[in-house]
């Protein structure tokens, strides 16, 4: 059986799994239960000044019949008070001491303000500390959460605010509501932050109600944006995770957030980089028991491939992943459809007629029977078509035998300049 | 006249015939009713299945694509899971327990559990390793699914398990008992083998009371598990019986199984006797042996008749035809000896019997004669009556009696599970229960030398 512990910037997990700070670690009865079902870690819900909530908080959008293919929140932090919290935190490690338990902090950008909750949560014992630099509802107003996680001067200052008192490594946890990521991930690694996570959540509305026209969720005829999470999110923060990784001048262990849901998906953040993952809404949908797939699927996963250390996948796609400008303009790749598994439902034909380059046709073979052929010579090898089929096996996409040697946009720049400069 | 008969129906077509009627689910159907299961919390399938399979579980693992782990969670519980996938009444138990039978429909949990079994089947997984030897032994008669599951349990907490069976192939029931087209002998096969991995020694071929005694095997094991399960179909005692043409139901899905197929029922007429699942087998079986015409004569009503629901379906989409309160009273012979029609009355239904069961009585004068090429008799099964003697133990009409938790009989180092303890209005026949059975009379026996296992290791 694979080993699926990890080290994850100093700290020991007996897996990769760790709750993400939200709901599921507002108590340490959550954090028990879910210790109890067999996560490695958990990130309690941001400590700070307590805040007072609102009800209704969450949002949900369900797609074709799947409940909660993306979910939102605009909830804050603790509002618990902190000598509660840290109780708790304390007996909860008494506890469990193979667990981890980072502490989630957010407090204003002042230096004193972060020693000082530093300290105090330092005393009663955790692995780590995580800082809130991402919330994108409430806290932002008030100049937290993402109201400094958008400055990376602010990231850069705070993570050395809480490294100057922390004795435990501090992972600065950064919102995806910016626009170049690697831009705060530089500023934390330049604060002396030990690692980051990422992605807090993401600006968003849910939805509106068409009887009453009120925003969901909806607060007595009002709403607010909230921070979406949940499936839909995860290739925005795979690719921010990516970013991250192949960044040269980040280069400290990432801890992954971002729709986390299986142990696939656990695997793919892994090869792109991260070093542990931190997963909300999947236990919000289904419970702590989720953890059961989820590591044996990691661990048949990791068995079946030959791989003994989880470890040893940290990464292993960041290499692939690059500049556009980098790609192979002379790979061509072409669909072929099969004629004996498709059910003749014509969705590769519409999606390429009309909206790719109307390469498919509807064709009827010597015996009569309705069928699809692609013209290869017209083909872009887009995916389109393979994308909208519903039937496994019935489109491949064929790497043709290459008839030039690899050329990016890149190489090709480089021999016309050569050309010109030898004229 | 045989040669004519073969002509009728080709060994190909034969085979074919019996070959698993229903197809297994495809990935995309896999998934797609994956992706429907709720994962509900305290499911109320998994309190409807005998053996407590976490039946969302492991169809969150097929969603997942983990489907090691969900043949793992599957057989873990239930270690002829995948026998029980295609033989269980599952709109009486799982299914029927699915909480979407209130809002849609049910998710098919019997294919999904097939699903899973099947990749495990295909990949040549092995699911499970054996516990350190603890020292003990135990002696299993009966490889059928108590034995079987009780010998795997065992196994896996370190005794050493052995296991006599009369037959050539282990797996009892499943293996012979069960049609083909509902249930191939190569997955009861496999299940034999996930045991046999385990360091279980299974001697086939090997009867208790002729090739080893009872008593010895009293002497020599720290505990001994009767579960014998039950023997052939009874006598009806009427005149005629001996005549050819007269087939016992066990024996013939015995044959069937065994690729063995009688060539006299190609175009003939039968008439099956009784209306259990295995009734409805034998018919289904005659009909798959190329059979013109299937009868099933019983001499109660549908109301009454014990097949399930879903075997009772399968019997009319075969064309079996009903013959409800009609009794056989004597087989009438042609001038060669052969079966050539039955003298039946019809019966009427009085009030209860002693078990709540309406009586069924013969109406004067209502005879009359069904012309009919074979009989095949259903009409419940014998015990190994000799067997249970050998042992001495307490039964009530070759139903042993066993204490209700430890499974212990009247014997303190033997137990028994499965089909011997069935009988007199206790207990469930079903493969699952046996099942339950055996992984509970495991950890009755655990729970007796745990303590002195302790001690010595």
């Amino acid at each position: 059986m694979a080993d699926i512990s990890i080290h994850f910037a100093g700290i020991k997990s007996p897996n990769p799994y760790w709750l993400a700070s939200a709901p599921p670690t507002n108590t340490g009865y959550q954090v028990q239960r879910a210790f109890e079902a067999g996560w490695g870690g958990a990130v309690w819900k941001t400590l700070g000044e307590p805040i007072l909530n609102v009800t209704s908080r969450f949002g949900a959008s369900h797609f074709n019949g799947q409940r909660v293919a993306g979910f939102n929140n605009i909830e804050l932090i603790s509002d618990r008070p902190l000598e509660d919290n840290l109780k708790e935190i304390y007996e909860t490690k008494k506890r469990f001491p193979d667990r981890v338990i980072i502490a989630s902090l957010m407090v204003e950008p002042q230096r004193e303000k972060w020693h000082e909750i530093v300290k105090r949560v330092q005393d009663v014992g955790v692995d780590g500390f995580e800082l809130n630099l991402g919330c994108p509802h409430g806290m932002s107003e008030r100049g937290m959460g993402s109201a400094v996680g958008q400055h990376p001067d602010l990231v850069e200052r705070t993570t050395m605010y809480a490294k100057e008192a922390a004795e435990v490594p501090v992972i600065t946890k950064l919102t995806p509501n910016i626009t170049d990521i690697t831009a705060t991930a530089k500023a934390a690694a330049r604060g002396g932050a030990d690692a980051i996570s990422l992605i807090n959540t993401i600006n968003s509305l849910i939805g509106v109600d068409l009887e009453t026209w009120n925003t969901i969720p909806n607060v007595n005829g009002k709403g607010a944006h909230g921070g979406y999470c949940g499936p839909a999110v995860k290739p925005i923060a795979l690719n921010m995770v990516g970013e991250c990784a192949r960044n040269s001048e980040v280069n400290i262990p990432i801890s992954g957030i971002g729709g986390i849901s299986t142990w696939q998906d656990t695997v793919e953040f892994m090869l792109m980089g991260a070093g542990s993952v931190q997963i909300c809404t999947a236990a919000m949908h289904h419970g702590f028991r989720i953890i059961d797939d989820l590591t044996e699927g990691l661990e048949n996963y990791l068995d079946e491939k030959g791989i003994d250390f989880l470890s040893d996948i940290i990464g292993k796609s960041v290499e692939k992943y690059t500049d556009w400008s980098s790609l192979d303009l002379n790979h061509k790749v072409v669909a072929r459809i099969n004629n004996d598994v498709c059910i003749n439902c014509n969705k590769c034909h519409i999606a390429c007629e009309d909206t790719s380059h109307q390469c498919i046709d509807m064709l009827t073979d010597a015996d009569g029977n309705d069928i699809l052929r692609v013209r290869e010579e017209d083909c872009v090898g887009c995916n389109l078509c393979s994308i909208v089929c519903p039937v496994d096996g019935a489109i491949d996409m064929i790497d043709l035998t290459p008839t030039e040697p690899p050329m990016s946009w890149n190489d090709r720049q480089t021999a016309i300049q050569m050309l010109k400069n030898s004229k | 006249m045989s040669d004519l008969l073969k002509n009728l129906i080709s060994g190909e077509v034969l085979a074919a015939n019996f070959e698993e009627s229903k197809p297994s689910f495809n990935s995309q159907e896999a998934l797609d009713e994956a992706n429907r299961c709720l994962y509900c919390y305290d499911a109320p399938c998994i309190t409807a299945c005998p053996t407590g399979i976490d039946i969302p579980g492991f169809i969150k693992k097929i969603a997942s694509g983990n489907l090691k782990g969900s043949a793992t969670t599957i057989m873990d519980s239930n270690p002829v899971g995948a026998s029980c996938a295609r033989v269980c009444p599952t709109e009486e138990l799982c299914e029927g327990a699915c909480v979407l039978n209130y809002s849609t429909k049910p998710i098919p949990i019997g294919d999904l559990q097939r699903f899973a079994t099947e990749w495990a089947i295909k990949n040549d997984e092995v699911l499970f390793k054996a516990g350190k030897k603890n020292g003990k032994t135990v002696a299993i008669v009966g490889s059928g699914p108590a034995g079987l599951s009780t010998a795997r349990e065992l196994a896996r907490l370190g005794y050493e398990v052995t296991i006599f069976e009369a037959k050539s192939e282990a797996g009892g029931l499943d293996t012979f008992g069960i049609v083909p087209f509902r249930l191939p002998k190569d997955i009861s096969l496999w299940e034999v083998g996930q045991v046999r991995n385990l360091g279980v020694e299974i001697r086939t071929n090997t009867e208790v009371g002729k090739d080893i005694f009872a008593e010895d095997l009293v002497e020599e094991y720290d505990a001994v598990v009767l579960a014998i399960g039950m023997s052939k179909v009874p006598m009806l005692g009427i005149e005629g019986e001996e005549l050819e043409g007269n087939y016992d139901a066990i024996d013939l899905v015995e044959r069937s199984k065994n690729g063995d197929y009688p060539e006299e029922f190609a175009g003939k007429r039968v008439a099956v006797i009784g209306a259990g699942n295995t009734a409805i087998d034998g018919a289904t079986t005659s009909v798959r042996l190329g059979a013109d015409n299937v009868k099933i004569l019983y001499r109660r009503t549908e109301a009454e008749m014990t097949a399930y629901d879903f075997e009772y379906e399968f019997a009319k989409q075969d064309g079996v035809e009903f013959r409800w309160l009609t009794n056989p009273k004597r087989f009438i012979s042609d001038e060669k000896g052969h079966i050539k029609q039955i003298e039946c009355v019809k019966m009427e239904l009085q009030a209860s019997e002693a078990d709540g069961r309406p009586r069924p009585v013969e109406i004067e004068g209502s005879e009359f004669l069904m012309d009919v090429d074979i009989v095949v008799k259903a009409i419940g099964q014998t015990r190994h009556m000799k067997m249970i003697e050998a042992f001495g133990l307490e039964h009530q009409g070759g139903v042993v009696k066993v204490d209700p938790e430890t499974f212990i009989t009247s014997n303190p180092k033997v137990y028994a599970a499965g089909d011997v303890i069935f009988g007199k209005g206790i207990g469930e026949a079903m493969v699952v229960t046996a099942a339950q059975q055996g992984k509970d009379t495991a950890l009755a026996i655990h729970e007796r030398f745990k303590q002195s296992v302790t001690e010595s290791a």
